[in-house]
């Protein structure tokens, strides 16, 4: 089958990588870049098990091709912490309220989350549940979840938990 | 929130403290099977039938296996001329399951061959390649018509679709139900559903022709796993390596790919390479063998004026689908708590497994104690309701009291502990009852439709499952053993093995807690790992709500001795009596001169390095295995068929506030309160999102999902467009308490908790909403109950 090259910017590095056309780009990260943080739920659009970052925007990996995203810049969740493995506050957040039980979801909530409080510094609990409603995750019931969010807005307002 | 009795003053258990495993998901460094990559591993596809009930006439793979890329096109014959049929619960000579299709498809889904190719996508066209020559034939779907023998044979050989029918009577039932004035018979029927988790199974396994071991990584919670994989593969246990560090992306009971496991396992060794198969959500959803429980209770309880139940007549009939497995062992386990949490003197359960044209039926969170809680429930409200009394009241009068226990239900189960009106009583007052019937009746004012839903509920842990006894006398079985070893190195390190998976509950935290409270270590700082199956102890995995009952006081006991072990080289060390001894953070010290001491480093030094200074006799090292049974098990039923089953016995009460768009039957749940008591919570935050997540999970049941099928046999929810798991949107937020009523019966007081909130979510919803639609008289009592359904009802009672 015909192979294309392309380049995708992962997680800040450039990625050249040649793949099938019909390869999707959650396949690509995960089977030839083995960034495996990002899961695999559904592969029809719904569960946002393969969420990642796409030129700043919350996509669906699973329901696009990789080649569509030659040339973009595409943050997964191993991206998240910085340089030095220093977890974000965000995923500290997720830690410290327990918000995850399997793991499997983490990943796309990590993803739903960090979008969410880059528009909205402040979000009361509907925006919460609005922002990671296309998430789903069979563990928790997603209280812990919006608890961790709601935790992340308030330490970077600097108001005491 | 916590409602507490004063505790132990514990350092590290029911203390808020971080979970060990919560890091490497947050940071994307958990390792799910998908994550596995053996070198050289090729890839599975399946081809499922289209029909639900066929002969398979002729399957031509040339195309398939002509295709570049392709390795090998297996279909079902040759899978079961090589490999042992798969494991039934029952007894059922007859009844031949195998993980490809047979001569015959039994139902729309099941898989007729499986392709191996370089890629999943080279191996899905190669799917779409095979042809098949099918000769449909009409299929048997309808559970109830099964027992009159008019429905088409799913396994002719069998001669019925009735797989088990037995009747079992503990107590006087015939005298109560002539003592008593009243009696309500009435029908709940539970949707087949399941637990679905987000992440779908998967196998790896990788055959060595020189060591002549299988590796196997899976998804996996399942008791017997690699027993299984052996007898099918026709090898002893010790070839048979599961890796048990796999993290598994959410099971509540459903991960049992045994099927899926044999079938690659077979083609690893066959064809000389590693194998995978990954299901996607259409093989998980239909092919997959991961249903749950479809049930139709008709049950009769007899009650005096006051709404004290005295008896019931249960009957449950369970369409296990095509392949029962262990499924119709879900009968079995509720017997453990048949009458829930109340004082009933005598039950008589007739238990009818009938097997059907759908996707085969695996265990689901609670092992069949949801359906029958939900039936119990909806028998709670049918009292209170022909009597004219309250929901409350009713509940109140008929729960074990406080200084009964340990209370003997009449098949035979030990009601541990608790104190079940205290529970309720808190629940109550946590959901501000008075004022959400207030805001129920304000809603109703402003023209809506809104009800309030009571539910009390007893959570089995443990699981002693000799009721399999009941419905099998071979499996002969009075054990469900859990094992872990502990070991503190040289340096003072401490290290646990664990010997199961874990699929989301915690356990690295709860064995890591528990030990570094016995031995006053900072958890944090012990490791704890998954031994493989082949140094792993015994265990029967992480199932029943059983691993902070039976892993925990495992985890204690062998704590304990290590302790004890360092205690008798101090002694020896210090020149003093063992009782001299006093331990405390880490520091053995003599009783009264606290100068003279040695420290933790020092005994583990002494115990690995220096023979000399050991008391004679005893091992070197410092180490310590538990295999511990379930408390209070290992006896066979007696003559009038009763015995204890589960060991420990947690309980909630749930009050639910929800409204109905009465234009669409849509349903809004406002509030969800929960009163919980679990005993001692090793990880209040692990014990908290258990019981949330169950909750979500129920709410799930009672409103949304179903594998619907239509009259054909066909599925109509093979995706998450079809099958409705609910969002952030459909779940409101929970407020939980916690009461703490310690077990007696086990290391620190701890019960199970992982089942709970999904234990009695379905019946709490449905109470509610049957609230809603009291005013209209319309009692809906079949889950799930959805908008359409609600929408129908108020048609037809308003034109
Ligand atoms: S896997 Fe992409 S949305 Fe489910
Ligand atoms: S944590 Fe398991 S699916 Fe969300």
């Amino acid at each position: 089958m015909k192979q294309v090259e392309i380049t995708l910017n992962v997680n800040g590095r450039a990625c050249a990588v040649t793949v099938p056309p019909r390869m999707t780009l959650v396949d690509c990260l995960r089977d030839v870049l083995r960034l495996t943080g990002t899961h695999v739920g559904c592969e029809h659009g719904i569960c946002g098990a393969c969420s990642v970052m796409f030129d700043g925007e919350p996509v669906r990996s699973c329901l696009m091709f990789a080649v569509q995203a030659d040339g973009h810049a595409i943050t997964t969740v191993e991206g998240l912490a910085d340089e030095d493995g220093e977890i974000s506050d965000l995923q500290d957040s997720f830690w410290e309220c327990h918000a995850m039980q399997c793991g499997y979801c983490t990943p796309g909530m990590l993803v739903a989350s960090q979008a969410l409080l880059a528009e909205n510094p402040n979000p009361d609990d509907g925006d919460i549940r609005e922002a990671i409603s296309g998430n789903l995750c069979r563990c928790t019931g997603y209280q812990q979840i919006v608890e961790a969010v709601k935790l992340t807005a308030q330490r970077r307002r600097g108001v005491r938990s | 929130m916590t409602d507490a009795p004063t505790l132990p003053n514990y350092r590290y258990v029911s203390r808020k403290r971080r979970t060990k495993e919560d890091r490497r998901f947050i940071t994307g460094r958990g390792k799910f099977v998908a994550d596995v990559e053996v070198p050289g591993m090729k890839h599975v596809a399946v081809l499922p039938s289209p029909h639900p009930r066929a002969n398979i006439l002729d399957i031509d793979t040339s195309a398939a296996m002509a295709l570049p890329g392709v390795h090998y096109v297996l279909t079902g014959d040759e899978l079961a001329a090589e490999t042992n049929s798969l494991f039934h619960g029952l007894d059922l000579p007859n009844v031949i399951w195998h993980p490809l299709a047979v001569g015959m498809t039994r139902y729309a889904g099941e898989w007729v061959a499986a392709v191996v190719a370089d890629s999943r996508y080279i191996a899905e066209d190669a799917a779409e390649l095979i042809e098949v020559d099918y000769e449909s034939l009409p299929a048997a779907v309808d559970s109830e018509k099964m027992i009159d023998g008019d429905q088409p044979l799913v396994h002719p050989d069998h001669g019925s679709n009735v797989l088990f029918r037995k009747t079992w009577e503990w107590g006087p039932v015939e005298e109560d139900f002539e003592a008593m004035p009243h009696a309500v018979s009435y029908r709940a029927r539970w949707g087949r559903s399941s637990t679905v988790p987000i992440e779908t199974f998967g196998v790896v396994a990788k055959w060595d022709e020189i060591t002549e071991i299988m590796d196997v990584w899976a998804s996996i919670q399942m008791p017997q796993y690699q027993d299984q994989i052996a007898a099918a593969l026709g090898m002893p246990m010790n070839n048979v390596r599961v890796h048990n560090d796999v993290d598994v992306g959410g099971s509540y009971g459903v991960k049992r790919g045994i099927k899926h496991t044999v079938l690659v396992s077979y083609l690893a060794k066959r064809l000389g390479f590693p194998v995978r198969f990954i299901e996607d959500r259409l093989d998980n959803m239909s092919g997959g063998d991961a249903h749950g429980p479809d049930r139709i209770f008709d049950i009769t309880m007899a009650f005096d004026d006051d709404g004290v139940i005295k008896s019931m007549k249960i009957r449950a009939l369970d369409d296990v689908g095509a392949y029962p497995g262990r499924a119709p062992l879900q009968l079995g386990k509720p017997m453990t708590a048949l009458c829930g949490p109340y004082r009933v003197n005598s039950i008589e359960y007739e238990a009818i497994s009938v097997t059907s044209n759908k996707t085969g039926q695996v265990p689901v969170r609670g092992f069949g104690q949801s359906p029958t809680n939900f039936a119990i429930e909806t028998g709670l409200e049918r009292v209170a309701k022909y009597l004219g009394l309250d929901r409350v009241e009713v509940r109140a009068r008929n729960l074990v009291r406080k200084d009964e226990f340990p209370w003997k239900i009449p098949p035979g189960s030990l009601y541990d502990s608790g104190d079940f009106h205290a529970v309720l009583e808190s629940a109550i007052k946590t959901s501000n009852w008075d004022d959400l019937i207030a805001r129920r009746d304000a809603l109703r004012a402003e023209g809506k439709l809104a009800g309030v839903g009571i539910t009390t509920c007893l959570e089995p842990g443990g699981g002693n499952n000799i009721f399999e006894y009941l419905f099998n006398p071979k499996l002969e079985i009075t054990t469900f053993v859990e094992s872990v070893l502990i070991k503190v190195e040289p340096t003072g390190a401490i290290t646990a093995v664990m010997c199961t998976t874990t699929s989301g509950q915690g356990h690295e935290t709860m064995v890591s807690t528990i030990a570094g409270e016995e031995l006053e270590r900072d958890p944090d700082t012990i490791r704890v790992v998954h031994g493989d199956s082949l140094e792993a102890l015994p265990t029967r995995s992480p199932v029943a709500s059983r691993m902070t009952i039976v892993l925990g006081t495992a985890t204690s006991n062998a704590a304990r001795e290590i302790k004890d072990k360092m205690i008798t080289i101090a002694a020896y060390d210090l020149g003093i009596e063992k009782d001299q001894v006093e331990y405390a953070d880490g520091e053995f010290s003599v009783r009264g001169a606290p100068e003279r001491k040695l420290s933790w480093a020092q005994i583990c030094h002494i115990a690995h390095k220096q023979f000399h200074r050991m008391p004679p006799g005893h091992e070197l090292g410092l180490q310590a295995y538990s295999v511990q049974q379930v408390p209070g098990a290992g006896q066979l039923p007696n003559e009038k068929n009763e015995v204890p089953l589960y060991p420990c016995f947690s309980f909630q009460a749930h009050v639910p506030l929800v409204e109905i768009d009465p234009d669409t039957g849509k349903v809004k749940l406002h509030d969800y309160f929960i009163a919980h008591d679990c005993g001692t919570a090793i990880n209040p935050d692990i014990v908290r999102g258990m019981i949330i997540g169950g909750v979500a999970h129920g709410v799930g049941a009672a409103l949304y999902e179903k594998f619907e099928y239509d009259q054909d046999g066909q599925l109509l929810a093979g995706t998450f467009v079809d099958y409705l798991l609910p969002s952030a949107h459909e779940i409101p937020p929970v407020t939980d308490i916690e009461h703490c009523t310690p077990s007696p019966i086990t290391s620190l007081g701890q019960k199970g908790s992982g089942e709970g909130g999904y234990l009695g979510a379905p019946a709490a919803v449905a109470s509610a909403v049957n609230d809603a639609l009291s005013p209209y008289d319309i009692e809906i009592n079949e889950l799930p109950i959805r908008a359409r359904d609600i929408e129908a009802a108020l048609h037809e009672k308003t034109n």
